[in-house]
C-alpha cells in the first residue's frame, strides 16, 4: 500500500477544532475488546438452564416427505423435545422484505419442511436437548422417509412444477428503455456473448447462531446473536409469533462477518424464538460449518445471453440481455432483489441509448440464494466488461479507447437513467469516470507496464493484465435515526439502529460525532444492535451505514451542539451568537479568558431534577440529548477501476494474481485506513469468486462443497500485492459530508478484471466465459492450442 | 466422563468431560475462555488456534483429554495489566482485523511462529500465516502486523 497513514490521534493543539477526525485514519474503537478475546459472538452467549437445538436437514435435493419417525430421538439421553413440520404448521412462511415484485409469497420457506423438501440441507426437524453433543446424537436418530423427485439443477431449463398450481419461475424481471429494435436494426455490428457466474457465498468466519430466551416475569422474548437487520427481523418474527415490538427484542453482539448473508431472517432464528416461548427455557442454536455451507444463503449464480448493437466507431447503440438467475429451493428475504439490481445496474459507467433486460428468476433444488457483497454488480460487471472487451476485439480497437468512447462524462452528472433498482430511480449522482481511468493508468505507468509484460511474454511467460471499470451503489435510504445524549458524567452516548458486521462503523460514527462537538472520538460510546434502545433502525446493508447513519449522526450532533449553546447562553447570560464550541467546551467568542462550560456541565444544568440551575425553566430541563434523522430517496454511486495482473503456470493451468490495483472514488473518506481495509478485503473475496470459490452439485443435487477443503477461499498465499487508490473527486451531493459507501467496491470488478487478465495472458481474447476460472479449463485450453 | 485438569494461561481448571469433548469446547464451555473461536471444526480455518506447549494447534482437532499436563496458551493470556501484547498492538495499528472473529487464532499462530523463529523470512512467514483463514481483511494488514513485530523483536535483540 503506497498511501500514507496517520496513526492515532495527534495532540489537540496541533489540529484545528474543526474536522479533527473526519478524513483521518484514527485507530478503531472496536479493536481492544476483540484483540483481548473479550467480544461476544453468538456462540459466546449463554443462559442458565439453556437447551441446545440441533437441526435435522434433508439429505435429498427434492422429495415428498412420507414419514418422519422421531421415536428413537425422543427417547435419547438429554432430549426435551423433537419437532417436525407438523409441530410448527401454523407458523407463516418467512416473508420477503419490501420489493416492488409481487406474488413471491407462495415460494417462501417454511421454518420446517411441510410436505416437500427442496434442497439438501433444508430443515425437516429439530431436536432440543440439555447438551449440544446430546442434541447432535439424537438428531442422527431421526428417521426421515421420502419419495424422491427429480431435482431441477439448471435455471436455464424450462420451468417445471413447483407445486400443483405454480411453476419454478416465480417472476420475470423486465427493465429497459429506448428503441431497442431500432438500435439493433441500425447497428454496424452486433456483438453477442454467453457468460456464466458461479454459485458463491459470503461465508463469514463465524457461522450463524441464535440464542432465545423468554423472560416470563417481564413477558419479554429476547433473541441474541442478531445481525444486520435486527429491527426488520424483530418486526417480522413478532408478526409470525403473535408478539409486539414492546415485548420482543433482538440483541446484536459481535458479528463475525456479514457480507450479505449473515443477519437475514432464517428458519433457525424463528425456531429458537418459538422454542423459548413453548419450552420456557433459553434455547441456543449454533450452526456448524457444514450446515453453514448448505443452509446459509448462497448467491450469484447467473447465466447471461447478452448482445450489443454498436456503431462502426465502437459506440454502444443498444444492449439486450436475457439472463437466468438460479435462486435455489425457495424465495428468501431478499425476494428478487439480486435480479432487480442486476437488471437495473448492469450498464455501469457507460452511455447506452437503448436497453432491454429480461431476468428469468427461477427456483432450482439447491440452497436458496440472497445477496453477497456487491450483489448483482460482481455478476453484471463481469458481463458488461467482457462485452466491452469483445467489442474492442471485434472492431480492432484498443480496449481502453472503446471504454472512453462510451463513458458518461463528468459534465453530464447528475446522469439520470430511465431505470430503477431497489425501488429507486437510478440517477448517477456524481463522478468523473474518465478522470479516474487516467489516474489509474498513471498510477500503473500503463505503457511501461505493457512493455514489461511484453518483454516477459517474449521470455515465454504467460503474463497479462486486465482492466475493468464499474459503478457501485451505496447509501440506500429512505431514512435513518441517531439519538445522541451527553450524560452529566461527560460520556457521550450515540444510539443507532445501524448494525456492525465488523466494518468499523462504531469508529466512523464516533469520528463524525466528535468533529461536530469538538471532542475526542474516544469519548463517544456507540450503542448499536439493540431494538430495546432505539425504536427504529435499518441495520447494515447496501453500503449504507456511513452514508445514512453517518449523516444522521452529524445532524444529531449539530442538534446537541445547538441545544448546548442555547442552554449555555442562558447560564452564562450571553446571547447564543456570542458563544461557540471549542474542544468540547462552550466558550465566549473573542474572550480568551471568558466564562465557559463543558458539555458535562451543561448536561448537569439541564437534568430534569437539576437543583443547580435555578435560572433554567423546568421545561428546558430535559437533558442534553437530541435525535438526528436523515432522509434520502436516492442511492449514490461511487465508482472505480480494477486492474489485475496475472501469471499462468503452463504446466497446471493455475492462475496466479501477481499484482492488483483497485481505484475507487468514495466521495469523502471518513477514515481512509478503514476504506482501504474494506477495498482490500473485498478484493480478496472478488479474487476468490474469480478463481476459486464455487458451490458445486452432483447430478442428484448433492452439494459437493460442504467443507473448507472443498469451498476454497483465498489464503495469504494467494493474495497479490494490492495497491489501493482512494480518490475524493466526486463528493456525493446527496449528503452534507459528500460520503459514498466503501464496502463493496473491492469486490465489484474483480471477476471482470481477472478474466480480462487471463485472456491477455493466454493471448486468447474472449477465452473466459465463466467464473470461477478453473485450472482445469485453462489447462485444457493450453493443451488444445498445443495440439492445434 | 473423565476428570481432568487443564493448565490454561497458567491457571488450573479442574473439569469433568466426556472423552470425545474437543479441546476448544472444553476451553470455551468448561473453562469459560470464549476468546478462542470455532470456525469450521475440521481443522482448516485455524480460528481455534491455541498454543499447546508452545506449538500452534487447532483446538478443534484435539480432545481435551489429550491436553492434560500440557501448557495451553490462549488469547486471554496475551494482555497483561491492561496493556496489550505487542502483537495485539500491532494488529490494531496496522488495521489487521475487521470483524475480529479469526483474530485470536491469528494472534496465537503468529506468536507460535515468532517464538520458534524470530528471524523468519518473509516467504516462510507468508507460508505459515496462510494456514489460517480470514474473510475480512485480505491478509495484507495481518502480514504487515506480524512483520512489524518480527522486525521490532529483531531490533530489540540486536541492541
Amino acid at each position: 500500500m503506497n498511501s500514507n497513514r496517520t496513526q492515532g490521534l495527534a495532540p489537540a493543539q496541533e489540529v484545528s477544532s474543526e474536522s479533527r477526525h473526519v478524513g483521518r485514519s484514527v485507530l478503531r474503537l472496536e479493536d481492544p475488546i476483540l484483540l483481548r478475546g473479550e467480544g461476544t459472538f453468538a456462540a459466546d452467549v449463554n443462559f442458565a438452564r439453556q437447551l441446545h437445538m440441533r437441526v435435522v436437514r434433508s439429505a435429498v435435493a427434492h422429495a415428498r416427505i412420507r414419514q418422519i419417525d422421531t421415536t428413537a430421538a425422543r427417547a435419547a439421553g438429554g432430549v426435551v423435545a423433537v419437532w417436525t413440520g407438523r409441530d410448527v404448521a401454523e407458523i407463516p412462511l418467512i416473508p420477503t422484505r419490501a420489493t416492488k415484485v409481487q406474488g413471491l409469497e407462495p415460494y417462501c420457506q417454511p421454518i420446517l419442511a411441510q410436505d416437500r423438501v427442496r434442497y439438501v440441507g433444508e430443515p425437516v426437524a429439530v431436536v432440543f436437548a440439555t447438551d449440544a453433543y446430546l442434541a447432535e446424537d439424537a438428531a442422527e436418530q431421526v428417521q426421515v422417509t421420502v419419495d424422491e423427485l427429480p431435482p431441477v439443477l439448471d435455471a436455464r431449463a424450462d420451468p417445471s412444477a413447483f407445486d400443483e398450481v405454480r411453476n419454478t419461475e416465480p417472476t420475470i424481471i423486465r427493465k429497459g428503455y429506448g428503441d431497442i429494435e431500432g438500435a439493433f436494426a441500425a447497428a454496424h455490428a452486433v456483438v453477442e456473448l454467453e457468460l456464466s457466474i458461479g454459485r458463491h457465498s459470503g461465508v463469514p468466519m463465524e457461522c450463524r447462531g441464535a440464542v432465545a430466551r423468554y423472560d416470563a416475569a417481564r413477558d419479554v422474548l429476547e433473541m441474541h446473536g442478531a445481525a444486520k437487520k435486527s429491527h426488520w427481523n424483530r418486526d417480522v418474527m413478532a408478526q409470525m409469533l403473535g408478539r409486539s415490538r414492546s415485548d420482543f427484542h433482538l440483541f446484536e453482539g459481535h458479528v463475525g462477518g456479514g457480507f450479505g448473508v449473515r443477519g437475514e431472517l432464517y428458519p433457525e432464528d424463528v425456531l429458537v424464538c418459538l422454542a423459548a416461548l413453548r419450552l420456557r427455557r433459553p434455547v441456543k442454536w449454533i450452526e456448524d460449518r457444514r450446515e453453514n455451507l448448505m443452509a446459509t444463503n448462497h448467491s450469484r449464480q447467473q447465466h447471461h445471453r447478452i448482445q450489443a448493437a454498436i456503431s462502426g466507431a465502437g459506440e454502444l447503440l443498444g444492449i439486450r440481455d436475457v439472463f437466468f438467475l438460479d435462486q435455489g429451493g425457495y424465495v428468501r428475504t431478499h425476494g428478487a432483489r439480486v435480479a432487480d439490481m442486476s437488471a437495473g445496474l448492469l450498464l455501469g459507467p457507460y452511455r447506452v441509448p437503448a436497453y432491454q433486460a429480461t431476468c428469468h428468476y427461477r427456483l432450482t433444488n439447491k440452497t436458496p440464494c440472497g445477496t453477497y457483497r456487491s450483489p448483482g454488480r460482481f455478476e453484471t460487471t463481469f458481463v458488461r466488461e467482457r462485452l466491452m472487451d469483445a467489442i474492442a476485439e471485434r472492431l480492432g480497437l484498443d480496449k481502453l479507447e472503446v471504454r472512453r468512447r462510451n463513458l458518461v462524462a463528468a459534465h453530464e452528472m447528475p446522469y439520470s437513467r430511465p431505470l430503477d433498482a431497489l425501488g429507486v430511480d437510478v440517477v448517477l449522482d456524481s463522478g468523473d469516470y474518465a478522470g479516474l481511468l487516467d489516474k489509474t493508468l498513471a498510477r500503473l505507468d500503463w505503457n511501461g507496464l505493457q512493455a514489461r509484460l511484453a518483454e516477459r511474454r517474449k521470455q515465454g511467460e504467460l503474463v497479462g493484465v486486465g482492466l475493468a471499470m464499474f459503478v457501485e451503489k451505496s447509501g440506500l435510504g429512505p431514512s435513518d435515526l441517531v439519538r445522541l445524549t451527553v450524560e452529566p458524567s461527560g460520556t457521550i452516548e450515540l444510539v443507532t439502529g445501524a448494525a456492525s458486521v465488523g466494518q468499523g462503523m462504531e469508529t466512523v460514527l464516533a469520528q463524525i460525532c466528535a468533529d461536530e462537538l469538538g471532542i475526542d472520538y474516544r469519548r463517544v460510546r456507540v450503542v448499536r444492535g439493540r431494538t430495546d434502545r432505539i425504536e427504529f433502525g435499518n441495520g447494515a446493508h447496501a453500503s449504507r451505514v456511513t452514508v445514512m447513519s453517518g449523516s444522521a449522526t452529524q445532524i444529531a450532533a449539530r442538534n446537541v451542539r445547538a441545544l448546548a449553546l442555547e442552554f449555555a447562553a442562558r447560564a452564562l447570560k450571553r446571547s447564543p451568537e456570542a458563544l461557540t464550541m471549542i474542544d468540547g467546551r462552550v466558550v465566549t467568542r473573542n474572550e480568551a479568558e471568558g466564562a465557559s462550560l463543558t458539555l458535562a456541565e451543561i448536561a448537569k444544568l439541564v437534568e430534569p431534577n437539576a437543583s443547580c440551575a435555578p435560572d433554567t425553566p423546568f421545561e428546558h430541563r430535559q437533558g442534553l440529548s437530541a435525535d438526528g434523522w436523515f432522509y434520502s430517496d436516492h442511492m449514490n454511486y461511487p465508482y472505480g477501476v480494477h486492474v489485475a495482473q496475472v501469471c499462468i503456470d503452463p504446466d497446471t493451468g493455475v492462475v496466479r494474481v501477481e499484482r492488483y490495483l483497485a481505484s475507487y472514488d468514495v466521495g469523502r473518506a471518513v477514515n481512509p485506513m478503514l476504506v482501504e481495509g474494506q477495498i482490500v478485503g473485498g478484493v480478496a473475496q472478488g479474487i476468490g469468486g474469480a478463481l476459486f470459490e464455487q458451490f458445486a452439485y452432483d447430478l442428484a443435487g448433492q452439494p459437493q462443497s460442504t467443507t473448507f477443503a472443498d469451498y476454497l477461499m483465498v489464503t495469504a498465499s494467494e493474495m497479490p500485492d494490492v495497491d489501493v487508490l482512494v480518490t475524493e473527486d466526486a463528493p456525493s451531493p446527496l449528503n452534507p459530508l459528500g460520503m459514498k459507501g466503501a464496502g463493496e467496491g473491492g469486490t465489484n470488478a474483480a471477476g471482470a478484471a481477472v478474466a480480462a487478465a487471463v485472456d491477455d495472458a493466454l493471448g486468447s481474447p474472449g477465452f473466459v466465459t465463466a467464473l470461477p476460472i478453473l485450472p482445469r479449463d485453462v489447462y485444457r485450453h493450453l493443451a488444445s492450442r498445443q495440439r492445434g | 466422563m473423565k476428570d481432568l485438569t487443564l493448565d490454561v494461561n497458567g491457571e488450573l481448571h479442574r473439569i469433568r468431560v466426556e472423552p470425545r469433548r474437543t479441546l476448544v469446547d472444553a476451553l470455551r464451555e468448561d473453562c469459560g475462555q470464549t476468546g478462542t473461536h470455532i470456525g469450521c471444526e475440521h481443522g482448516v480455518c485455524g480460528s481455534c488456534t491455541v498454543l499447546v506447549d508452545n506449538e500452534p494447534v487447532r483446538s478443534c482437532l484435539m480432545f481435551a483429554v489429550q491436553a492434560e499436563g500440557c501448557k495451553i496458551r490462549t488469547v486471554e493470556g496475551l494482555a497483561s495489566a491492561g496493556e496489550l501484547h505487542p502483537i495485539q498492538q500491532a494488529f490494531t495499528e496496522e488495521h489487521a482485523l475487521q470483524c475480529g472473529f479469526c483474530t485470536p487464532g491469528f494472534l496465537m499462530l503468529a506468536i507460535g511462529i515468532l517464538e520458534k523463529n524470530p528471524a523468519i523470512s518473509d516467504d516462510d512467514l507468508l507460508e505459515d500465516l496462510s494456514s489460517n483463514l480470514c474473510r475480512c481483511t485480505g491478509y495484507k494488514n495481518i502480514i504487515a502486523a506480524v512483520k512489524r513485530v518480527r522486525d521490532t523483536m529483531a531490533g530489540a535483540s540486536a541492541r
